[in-house]
């Protein structure tokens, strides 16, 4: 969700196999850089693997260009991979936050095939996505100050996924 | 039907599992090991496909001996749990392993840490975990009666209770368990419990008389 010259994003920390819940404290958010995160709902392993991939051609990047990725650069890079196994696919759906030029906010999400979405205001994904555009349409305001964002990024979250048996044990909300 | 299971200590990690044979109908053995010590102070309980079983978990095992020539140190225990992943998940689009993966290990400077590995290579580091039937009765035991900084005896006491409440509940039970622990001293056997076979104790075939 984006608020005023800053973004939050949020997971739940659920890791479970359809009925059966593992672990309570699976990481989906990850960092690219200070200044830009990917959360990956969906297949555990693929976000692993999906996740490795990013940091391996972001590291890359760093080396090659010496400065760090765009987020709306990142976001193409995204797309490009998982399209590349368009009849294979990782079974993900990426949620990308970022400040970009003069401090920014950029967000988008793309479907497990690449298909981009912008958004100026809230993007969802994940098994309770539908609870999620609910929860946030009704309690997103445009620019937002930090403290205010966290509390209604994490209000949405936990009665968005309360609502879904396959999300929840907890969530986990970064403000950058 | 085949459990693995394994729970974190204070200094040790403990991964036990049952030790049947099985192929439909047919017992063939009661005392098949399915925790592999990897190196001195590693442990892999595996579960799953038995070919596949024994086959990937030799080769990470002599992976890992491999490692250990080349470069004069072991591989840390995350180390040989991102390894195991990477080998799980490269295989799993071409030819995958149907294997359940339970990796306990100690590290000096780490400590006793235990990683759960599925067989589509999702990659979790756990407290307290379990694979298979088991896992339904297990689990929830364990989130009861776990604590952090268990002794041996509080985490074996734990695992029995496990054992005991599998042999009870599951239809078609495994009969026979294998305990393995790792602490600074190194990857040992610590106990067998079998009900059946030829290292049964004579009083678990002893009726009860009113």
């Amino acid at each position: 969700m984006v608020g005023k010259n800053c973004f939050a994003i949020a997971s739940d920390r659920r890791l479970g196999v359809q009925l059966q819940t593992i672990a309570t404290d699976f990481q989906r958010v990850f960092k690219i850089h200070d200044k830009l995160y990917i959360g990956l709902s969906g297949l555990g392993t693929d976000a692993q693997t999906l996740y490795q991939r990013l940091v391996f051609r972001h590291k890359l990047y760093q080396l090659r260009e010496e400065r760090d990725m765009k987020p709306e650069t990142f976001a193409s890079l995204v797309s490009a991979i998982l399209y590349e196994k368009r009849f294979g696919p990782y079974f993900c759906q990426p949620v990308i936050a970022g400040l970009g030029e003069d401090n920014k906010p950029f967000i988008c999400t793309m479907d497990c095939i690449g298909a981009k979405e912008l958004a100026k205001d809230f993007v969802v994904s994940g098994t309770a996505s539908e609870s999620l555009y609910g929860a946030c349409e009704s309690m997103y305001k445009p620019n937002m100050e930090p403290e205010e964002l966290f509390e209604t990024v994490s209000q949405a979250l936990m009665s968005s996924v309360d609502r879904d048996c396959l999300s929840g044990w907890g969530g986990y909300v970064l403000i950058v | 039907m085949e459990c693995v299971m394994g729970v974190v200590g204070r200094d040790f990690a403990v991964v036990a599992a049952d030790t049947s044979a099985v192929q439909s109908i047919l017992v063939h053995k009661t005392d098949e090991d399915k925790v592999m010590v990897l190196d001195s102070h590693k442990l892999m309980g595996a579960s799953g496909e038995p070919g596949d079983r024994v086959q990937f978990t030799e080769y990470i095992q002599k992976n890992l001996h491999l490692y250990q020539f080349r470069n004069t140190i072991p591989l840390s225990t995350a180390a040989t749990a991102n390894f195991t992943r990477g080998e799980l998940a490269t295989a799993l689009r071409k030819n995958p392993y149907m294997v359940n993966v339970i990796l306990g290990g100690y590290d000096k400077d780490a400590g006793a840490s235990l990683y759960y590995i599925d067989y589509i290579s999702t990659l979790h580091k756990i407290d307290k975990g379990a694979f298979g039937y088991g896992s339904y009765f297990c689990l929830s035991l364990m989130d009861k009666l776990y604590h952090p900084d268990m002794t041996v005896e509080e985490a074996v006491d734990l695992i029995d209770k496990c054992i005991k409440e599998i042999r009870l509940r599951l239809v078609v039970a495994p009969q026979n368990f294998v305990i393995k622990i790792v602490d600074k001293n190194g990857a040992r056997e610590y106990a067998r419990r079998d009900l059946v076979g030829d290292n049964a104790s004579v009083d678990a075939a002893t009726t009860v008389t009113a």
